[in-house]
């Protein structure tokens, strides 16, 4: 099974500041050429698992305690974050982080970094224009005055430039108009067709997650509650009622009934 | 008021502001890269004419030689302090990390007294001495030396930043150091960069400084100017370090010779209350942006 998945997460455990135990003994796999949604609550530990695959954990003082992670069939712990980034691992951050006062076009360039020692020839920002024409008519200017759509789009733009095998994705949809999101996330399915990059994206809205990806795990407290293929996941009773909103009938619930919620979680005993 | 003689101190207050704008550059790189105030940065300067010093009077080099040396030297010292005091001090409290450089000017005051002994040394002389006249004004030739050398490497330095996809890094970097990692800058390395560079150009600030003013175990003190200027400037921004260096070396030129060299730092650092009440980024430090 090693070869074929590009991303293999093998029972890990995550530790913040040697005390707080945020992921138990999770594992997940993401195959070569699929999207793989990862949904989950607030606090679910969501984030913190991408930035246990990213190494990017130990500058928040979190630490990967046991378990092991594997890209391309090769364990990650002791590579730093910008050689994991050189190898085709890219990680687009919750809240987009760009560089603000960098214009657009040096935001891309900090983004050819990625390239280093690779043997790539010298980038063209013409690709990242083509899939985001507006990112191309702001280019000249800071990347912070850019509005959160836009920002995503550079956000996945840098992620381009840097010819990645695997994209983890946290929260593209992350405060955006549902317009936007949906035009991002468009284009996040048309990157995945085009070019084959892989992608690990964190959502909470389930809805479009799921209408792009096509495997998905569900992940409560720290562990994972539901897996499978993204068609069986819409078909899970649960998994309609709690993330996608949908009653039994298929119409949309009323919040008066959410009580119902504790006594239908059953699979968290 | 004699126009000539104001003009000269005038000049004179550019040179010496030159000098201060270089060292502010390279306390705004270390600044801007790793966040580190660092107040070694006249003791480095100094160590810097000492080379000089060591390479061309102990050595017999000739001074082509010998200003490679200090800029070396400075460069060696830069490495070794990221490496050794910096780099383990990560994620410690500023203000720890701010005494380490404040112990770290003290050994190195001490290691000078100790190799060269604590009296002034006058530099070898190394640059043209024919005098210099600006229309009528006159300017002492290595000022004027001094000033140019100065401000061609501060073009470089600003246009490094500006133009160059390592400024684009060191930038990166100092926006975001989670991104900057994420995007594939080997943040290590760019602090480790900004330190060599920076104590480089120091150290060579050091030599020009040393040229003009001798060097002494106390010329460290230097830095406290300097420091004057990068705050009225803005700890972040070479722009910032430009401006407030020859700011503040007409200041105290100005004030010199007209209230006496003892008000000097008093004028100087007045300046820069007035600068930290008005604006506490200093004139070009960089706020937030606003998302509109």
């Amino acid at each position: 099974m090693a070869a074929q998945h590009l991303l293999e997460v093998d029972n890990i455990e995550v530790v913040y500041n040697r005390t707080i135990q945020v992921l138990r003994g999770l594992s997940l796999v993401v195959p070569k050429g699929r999207i793989v949604a990862l949904l989950g609550s607030n606090g679910a530990g969501k984030s913190t698992l991408l930035k246990a695959v990213s190494n990017l954990l130990g500058i928040e003082d979190g630490a990967v305690t046991s378990g092991a992670i594997r890209f391309e069939g090769e364990d990650i712990a002791a590579l730093p974050p910008h050689a994991l980034v050189r190898r085709g691992l890219f990680h687009v951050m919750e809240g987009r982080r760009i560089f603000e006062d960098l214009t657009v076009e040096e935001n891309l360039t900090a983004a050819t970094f990625a390239l280093s020692g690779r043997g790539l020839p010298t980038p063209s920002f013409d690709r990242v224009y083509a899939y985001f024409p507006r990112l191309y008519e702001r280019r000249k200017g800071l990347a912070g005055y850019l509005s959160g759509g836009e920002q995503q789009m550079l956000a996945i733009g840098r992620a381009l430039v840097a010819e990645p095998s695997l994209i983890l994705l946290d929260e593209p949809s992350l405060g955006l108009a549902p317009k936007m999101v949906e035009e991002i996330f468009t284009i996040i399915a048309r990157i995945n067709a085009d070019e084959g990059v892989s992608m690990l994206l964190v959502e909470q809205n389930a809805t479009v997650a799921l209408a792009v990806a096509h495997e998905g795990y569900i992940m409560e407290t720290g562990k994972l509650v539901i897996e499978g293929p993204v068609d069986k996941l819409i078909r899970d009773q649960d998994v309609r009622e709690f993330y996608l909103g949908l009653g039994g009938a298929g119409d949309a619930k009323s919040y008066r009934d959410v009580k119902h919620y504790k006594r239908r979680k059953r699979w968290l005993s | 008021m004699d126009w000539l003689f104001l003009t000269e101190v005038f000049l004179a207050g550019l040179g010496a502001g030159a000098l201060y704008a270089v060292t502010g550059v390279a306390f705004v790189l270390i600044y801007k890269a790793t966040r580190v105030v660092n107040l070694a940065i006249g003791e480095i300067l100094m160590l810097g004419g000492y080379a000089f010093f060591g390479a061309a009077a102990g050595w017999h080099l000739p001074a082509w030689i010998a200003l490679p040396v200090a800029v070396l030297s400075g460069a060696l010292v830069g490495a070794v302090v990221e490496r050794g005091l910096i780099r383990p001090m990560l994620g410690e409290s500023p203000i720890s990390v701010f005494m380490v450089t404040i112990g770290l000017g003290s050994i190195l005051a001490g290691f000078v007294q100790v190799v060269w002994g604590a009296d002034p040394l006058r530099l070898p002389e190394f640059m043209p001495s024919a005098p210099i006249f600006l229309g009528e004004a006159y300017l002492a030739p290595k000022v004027a030396y001094g000033f140019l050398a100065a401000m061609l490497v501060l073009a470089a330095c600003v246009s490094a930043l500006r133009f160059s996809r390592g400024g684009v890094a060191l930038k990166a970097t100092a926006a975001d150091q989670g991104a900057a990692y994420s995007v594939g800058i080997d943040v290590p390395r760019v602090f480790s960069l900004s330190w060599i560079v920076a104590c480089a150009v120091a150290a060579g600030a050091g030599v020009l400084v040393g040229a003009i003013g001798g060097i002494s175990p106390t010329m460290g003190v230097f830095g406290l100017s300097v420091l004057v200027v990068v705050i009225v400037g803005g700890l972040d921004s070479m722009v910032g370090a430009l401006v407030g260096g020859l700011l503040i070396g007409v200041v105290e030129a100005f004030a010199g010779t007209f209230l006496g060299g003892e008000y000097k730092f008093l004028v100087t650092f007045s300046i820069m209350i007035l600068v930290l009440m008005l604006r506490p980024y200093g004139l070009f430090g960089t706020h937030e942006i606003e998302r509109l």
